[in-house]
């Protein structure tokens, strides 16, 4: 049956077992990355919990992440070394180039932009990491070529 | 029994009960924030401390225990409870001068009572969003001390689930599902949990403004009416003791306030049970659509059309009264006395704050042509006027309602509480049916705090199966057993069912007094105790009253034979009643 959706089906598998709500949110985690709206509807349908519970347990653990993330996961390392050489300027521009907060994805869900932790490689500070690729003695300017590269590499595929 | 030794006061109580009640049984107060007797306690709050044998408990949720010693005050224990409440001060915003529940509030209340008089512990203040999405409640969560209250309230006593917790810690916040705002969530707009919000977290939405606009506007001729449960409330805003009904007093008030009629709720209340008993013969004669559902309380409205739109064919399609009200004030009213309609202002003061959104809920809310009742204020809001206006309410003299729109049976009156809908519709009913008048004009079964009471009242050898449900939590009860009937083919357990959202009735509804007395026992707001007392304060004007039946009120007569025609049908269904549709949970 391809017109139930993944949550729906863990949802029913979970369905009568103790404390399975959390169970279950975890697996969809597992499986999908995320737990969006979408798959706590489902859950809510098919295990007959309403959805303020759900939001409860998902906001509770900072665990779930409750949207898909981009294709591009943008990290801006907010470390010691990396912020005191002026990544928080370089956080901004990201935030401005791409109209959405920290933890937010793009519209498109082309971007995701997050800050992380040193991500020890503080020599090249300040860093940038995009899905695994390091920039390193990052400026403000280089922010839209980086997301132009991005673009390009998506459109490509 | 249970004896134990509480401050060196020997105490007994029945076995279950908590410290902190033994404690109060021997006039002992333990300073509480987050215990409230409606709901589950969270021990939250960590006020309520006490030493047993040495050991420091919550007394909240601690039962007493034979042999128990307990002090409940010492230097310690006071000293930690200074450090409790400075630590939860140090999350709250010193906002008191413009809260709306200033001078009514159980944190600022206790702040004062421990001596508070600086900010002790640096403050870190999340900043949180207000929602008034539903323009009925208003969320702050910035000034919510998270004692739990209004989300067991909203999840587990109304069994809505629109209010949660998200997150946790500092940033924990009261929300809709998702952070959605509660305009898109399955609130009903019942109040429950701002009646219950020991801060100003949760209140009305403000609708002052809007009146004092209207009043000040000499083109306008506003009007006003009150509901059964006003009159029995808001005194206590003035000093006066629960229950206590000051009718005359209140239409005084709003005469100088300036309200151009004082009309009366009550009235519209008589002219409901004329449209809903000549509704219920009908479908009682034909065997259709039964159960009949009430439909005077808007957040049950809501809550049908939200939770079960297969049973909208079972709502009565009455209008609640004030509606009915506003309708009859644009056309009949209007015409009477000659004034445009356009020109009318409706102003409704409710103990309700579903109601606010009532008076947007549907199109055929502008029966009359314009909108038929303009705003809707609560009684807090209208105690909060009364004051703004420099009214020494305890001096005034009792004064009489406005003609045509004000007599009223004392039917009319218990629509404020739990059972007196049913009440008031069975006795007009049976005088429908029989063409005799009851002789009991009281149904004890159905009076009282239970959550579903169910009686049988006998009609010219037909036994008609009445329930009465108050809170509407219980509904989902009353459903099952509806459905297992039908499963089952069995009859039909009902024909006639009351619902109020608010448990009590509107007596105890969202838009109510939460006054502190201090020489009432706590908690302070609401209680059983208090909705006994004002629910007696309704009964007793019903029994008292010389006329108790609507379908002898001489005005309502009057207004069916100038104005309406026949109950039910052409104009009085076309003004008085109102359609249903489904609606999600979610938008
Ligand atoms: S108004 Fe009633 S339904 Fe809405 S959040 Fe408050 S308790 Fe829940
Ligand atoms: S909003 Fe009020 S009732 Fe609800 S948890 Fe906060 S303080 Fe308690
Ligand atoms: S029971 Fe009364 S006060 Fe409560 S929501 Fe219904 S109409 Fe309003
Ligand atoms: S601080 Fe940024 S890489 Fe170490
Ligand atoms: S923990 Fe007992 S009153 Fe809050």
């Amino acid at each position: 049956m391809s017109d139930v959706s993944q949550a729906a089906q863990i949802a029913n598998k979970w369905r009568k077992k103790r404390g399975s709500l959390i169970m279950a949110l975890h697996e969809i985690q597992d499986v999908k990355g995320y737990v969006d709206w979408q798959d706590a509807v489902d859950v809510s349908l098919n295990m007959g919990v309403p959805l303020a519970r759900i939001y409860e347990v998902l906001t509770f653990y900072n665990f779930f992440k409750l949207e898909a993330p981009g294709k591009a996961v943008i990290s801006v390392c907010t470390g010691t070394a990396c912020y005191l050489k002026g990544n928080d300027k370089v956080l901004e521009k990201f935030k401005s180039e791409l109209g959405i907060n920290e933890g937010e994805s793009t519209k498109d869900k082309m971007f995701h932009l997050q800050s992380v932790r040193c991500v020890g490689c503080c020599g090249l500070a300040p860093v940038c990491v995009v899905n695994g690729k390091t920039y390193g003695r990052m400026t403000p300017e280089m922010v839209p070529e980086i997301l132009a590269e991005w673009r390009k590499t998506f459109e490509e595929e | 029994m249970v004896k134990l030794k509480i401050d060196n006061f020997e105490v007994e109580v029945k076995e279950g009960t908590s410290i902190l009640d033994a404690a109060r049984s021997v006039q002992i107060d333990i300073p509480t924030l987050c215990k409230h007797p409606d709901v589950d306690p969270s021990a939250g709050c960590g006020m309520c401390i006490v030493k047993v044998g040495g050991r420091i408990m919550r007394s909240c949720c601690t039962p007493a225990a034979e042999g128990m010693e307990i002090i409940t005050n010492d230097a310690e224990l006071q000293e930690i409870r200074k450090t409790v409440l400075e630590l939860i001060l140090s999350n709250h915003p010193n906002d008191c001068l413009k809260c709306a529940r200033s001078g009514q509030c159980e944190l600022q209340e206790m702040a004062m009572q421990m001596g508070v008089d600086r900010d002790e512990i640096r403050k870190i203040l999340a900043q949180k969003e207000i929602d008034d999405s539903t323009q009925a409640i208003v969320l702050e969560p910035s000034k919510c001390i998270v004692c739990g209250r209004c989300v067991d309230i909203c999840q587990n006593q109304q069994n809505v689930w629109a209010l949660s917790y998200l997150n946790r810690g500092l940033p924990t916040k009261i929300s809709g599902a998702n952070d959605a705002k509660l305009a898109n969530t399955p609130c009903i707009k019942c109040g429950q949990c701002a009646a219950h919000c020991p801060t100003g977290a949760i209140t009305e939405y403000d609708d002052t403004k809007k009146v004092w606009d209207m009043l000040k506007d000499k083109e306008l001729v506003t009007v006003v009416q009150i509901a059964p449960a006003v009159r029995v409330a808001l005194g206590e805003e003035f000093g006066y003791d629960f229950g206590e009904n000051l009718t005359g007093k209140i239409y005084a008030a709003l005469r100088r306030l300036g309200f151009a009629k004082v009309f009366d709720t009550n009235f519209a209340a008589d002219l409901t049970i004329i449209e809903e008993a000549t509704e219920f013969v009908k479908r009682f004669t034909n065997k259709e659509n039964l159960p009949l559902f009430t439909s005077c309380c808007p957040a049950w409205v809501d809550y049908m059309e939200k939770y079960y739109p297969e049973r909208l064919p079972n709502l009565s399609s009455c209008k609640s009264p004030h509606q009915m009200l506003g309708a009859v004030a644009k056309t009949y009213y209007a015409q009477k006395a000659g004034i445009d309609p356009e020109k009318i202002r409706v102003v409704s003061v409710m103990p309700c704050t579903a109601k606010k959104w009532e008076i947007h809920r549907h199109e055929t809310m502008r029966s009359s042509g314009c909108q038929d009742v303009d705003v809707v204020i609560t009684t807090r809001e209208l105690a909060k006027m009364i004051r703004q206006a420099g009214i020494n309410f305890k001096g005034l003299k009792d004064e009489l309602a406005d003609d045509p729109l004000g007599e009223y049976s004392g039917a009319g009156t218990i629509f404020g509480v739990t059972g007196g809908v049913m009440t008031a519709a069975l006795r007009t009913a049976y005088f429908y049916i029989t063409g005799q008048e009851l002789g009991k004009l009281n149904f004890e079964a159905i009076e009282g705090l239970e959550g579903i009471k169910a009686a049988e009242v006998d009609i010219n050898g037909t036994k008609v199966r009445i329930a009465v449900v108050n809170g509407v939590g219980n509904v989902e009860e009353l459903m099952n057993q509806i459905r297992n009937a039908e499963e089952a083919g069995e009859d039909m357990p009902y024909h006639f069912i009351e619902v109020m959202a608010c448990r009590g009735g509107c007596i105890a509804g969202g838009g109510q007094p939460k006054v502190m007395m201090h020489n009432l026992p706590k908690p302070w707001g609401i209680n059983d105790e208090i909705r006994k007392l004002r629910s007696k304060g309704l009964n007793d004007e019903d029994e008292e009253a010389k006329n108790r039946l609507s379908h002898h009120n001489a005005s309502i007569k009057q207004l069916y034979a100038e104005f309406l025609g026949k109950a039910g049908e052409g104009k009085a269904h076309e003004l008085l009643h109102t359609k249903y549709r489904q609606r999600d949970l979610y938008k």
